[in-house]
């Protein structure tokens, strides 16, 4: 903070805050670490070497970067943690861990860094770089293998009209990616940044009513024994997939969600449509990550539109 | 014969129609899968590109200025059916892995540019060479842009596997294949590291005092193309 002080500002009372974006990105770290536990508890040791894969080469590739290219280096931001251990987070366990590292590689290096580095990116960089694995490696990153047996997660077992056990699916003790099978590890994190203010409920808020508007009105034409409004089918679409980490953690992300309030609840109820669309009536069972990468590049317009109007401004004509 | 052999280098270097024009994007992103459809497609252009410049450069002072593009539509399409019905004929292969993107050659913008702005205002040997410079400019690009995604995509080279395939059922280790880039997304990704790698070559280059680009571009007589092609996209040779 020492650089600030050289710069004296005088007349309005501004108000600084001691708020920096390390602060920030360390508490999303700490908010992530339930599900990490979580995962770990659940996967085992491959999924703790998942974690530590994408965490360590995000940290390192950015730093590499940076150094090489004569630019401050940012690695005590934090940010590259949080991209690494979102990464982490959406692999499964069972895929080779320099399936991570090269993600990581790609989120930090093309997606951030090429960009501009932190705030520049047009695009979440985990995201980007899960469905960049996601279209190389598809058959590694859709098995799911859980307690030894390859089986299908919730979600496809929903698309395939067969009943799943929401209990499970809340606790998480169900095949999924490391991060994304624990409902309640991810309510504990989102607590935490809520209480912090590190994020308010606008943009998950309207991702997941519009998302349960969604699956409640339209559930019905996909599967004949789901009915308008079938709470059942409802829950297990809320606590299946990566919904909850998509919307408490990835749609929230500072740089690539709209600034306007306005455009955040446009952005949030966008994201809500299109993954229930992806859900219901797309070629997959999950469709979080597209939904919000589909989003972060529309989140220009979105703001463009949602512009507040300055005082005095407009009005009749 | 100098005028001739700068007009090569031109093509090929200075005023790379891939690299530093960003002339001819379709084919560039759609075709090069593999390094073979890369030199394939870089090959077709570069004869009808040669041809049709040879023939407009003869025709230059019989096309009237007004009708000149229906003009040079019909000459450049004459012989993308030629180039068509021969590769169907002698490669069919080849046909098949280009499929659309032959007939499209008539619309590609190199050669309607190079008609337009060279061939249709010069004599018809520096036409020809600018035909080839050119032309063999695409190529280059196109077989660098489709070596890189083989080989990362595929761990192929021109079909021979370079990198041994992973198989998981039998437990044998070896390459794994990003397929990402033999799809859309990877044309997108290796152009634009082929494009940033070969501007950084012609930086350092100009920075040891070897004068490897020209903003300006072509001043022998083309004045309307570089200085066009320079003001769309000022990335390709601003240093």
């Amino acid at each position: 903070m020492s650089e600030n002080n050289l710069l004296k500002m005088s007349s309005s009372p501004h108000i600084r805050s001691k708020i920096t974006s390390s602060n920030i990105m360390l508490l999303v770290v700490v908010a992530l670490l339930p599900s990490a536990a979580f995962g770990v508890w659940n996967f085992g040791l491959p999924a703790l070497i998942m974690l530590i894969s994408t965490t360590v080469s995000a940290v390192l590739t950015e730093y590499i970067y940076e150094k090489l290219m004569h630019k401050k280096v940012t690695i005590n931001d934090f940010s590259a943690v949080v991209t690494g251990l979102l990464l982490g987070l959406n692999m499964p366990a069972t895929a080779p861990w320099w399936m991570g590292a090269l993600g990581s590689v790609f989120g930090i290096l093309i997606v951030k860094q090429l960009f501009g580095g932190l705030g520049q990116n047009f695009m979440n960089p985990a995201l980007g770089a899960r469905c960049f694995l996601l279209i190389s490696f598809t058959g590694p990153m859709t098995r799911f293998i859980y307690d030894g047996v390859t089986g299908p997660t919730p979600l496809a077992l929903l698309k395939g009209g067969e009943a799943v056990d929401t209990m499970d699916m809340l606790i998480g003790t169900v095949p999924g990616t490391i991060g994304e099978t624990s409902v309640i590890a991810i309510i504990i994190g989102a607590i935490l940044l809520i209480l912090t203010g590190v994020i308010d409920l606008r943009i998950p808020g309207t991702y997941i009513v519009s998302f349960v508007l969604f699956v409640g009105i339209f559930g019905q034409f996909t599967e004949a024994s789901v009915g308008l409004f079938d709470p059942q089918y409802i829950t297990a679409h809320l606590c299946g997939g990566g919904l909850m980490l998509g919307a408490w953690f990835m749609a929230t992300d500072y740089v690539t969600a709209p600034i306007t309030k306005k455009g955040q609840y446009v952005y949030g109820a966008l994201l809500g449509i299109l993954t229930g669309l992806f859900r219901l009536f797309g070629g997959s069972a999950e469709g979080v990550s597209y939904a919000i990468i589909i989003g972060n590049l529309l989140v220009p317009l979105i703001e463009r539109v949602t512009l507040p109007k300055p005082f005095g401004k407009g009005g009749e004509k | 014969m100098n005028r001739c052999t700068e007009r090569v280098y031109n093509g090929l270097v200075k005023e790379n129609p891939t690299f530093v024009l960003m002339l001819g994007m379709c084919p560039t992103l759609a075709v090069t899968t593999s390094a073979i459809n890369g030199v394939g497609m870089g090959l077709s252009t570069t004869v009808v590109l040669v041809l049709s410049n040879m023939l407009i450069s003869m025709l230059r002072k019989v096309i009237p200025d007004s009708v000149r593009m229906p003009a040079f539509i019909v000459v450049v399409a004459s012989f993308v059916t030629i180039v068509q019905f021969l590769l169907e004929g002698f490669v069919p292969s080849l046909y098949d892995a280009l499929g659309l993107y032959i007939p499209l050659i008539v619309v590609n913008c190199i050669i309607l540019g190079r008609a337009e702005s060279y061939a249709s205002k010069n004599p018809v040997l520096p036409s020809i060479f600018d035909g080839i410079g050119m032309g063999l400019g695409f190529t280059v690009g196109l077989t660098c842009i489709g070596i890189v995604r083989e080989v990362i995509g595929a761990g192929q080279i021109f079909g021979y596997q370079l990198l041994p395939l992973a198989d998981e059922a039998a437990g044998k280790a070896g390459y794994v294949p990003v397929t990402i880039f033999i799809l859309a997304p990877g044309a997108f990704l290796v152009l634009a590291g082929l494009v940033a790698l070969q501007n950084k070559i012609k930086k350092n280059a100009a920075k040891k005092g070897k004068k490897v680009t020209e903003t300006s571009g072509c001043g022998e007589g083309c004045g309307s193309c570089g200085g066009c092609s320079g003001k769309v996209f000022p990335t390709g040779n601003e240093e």
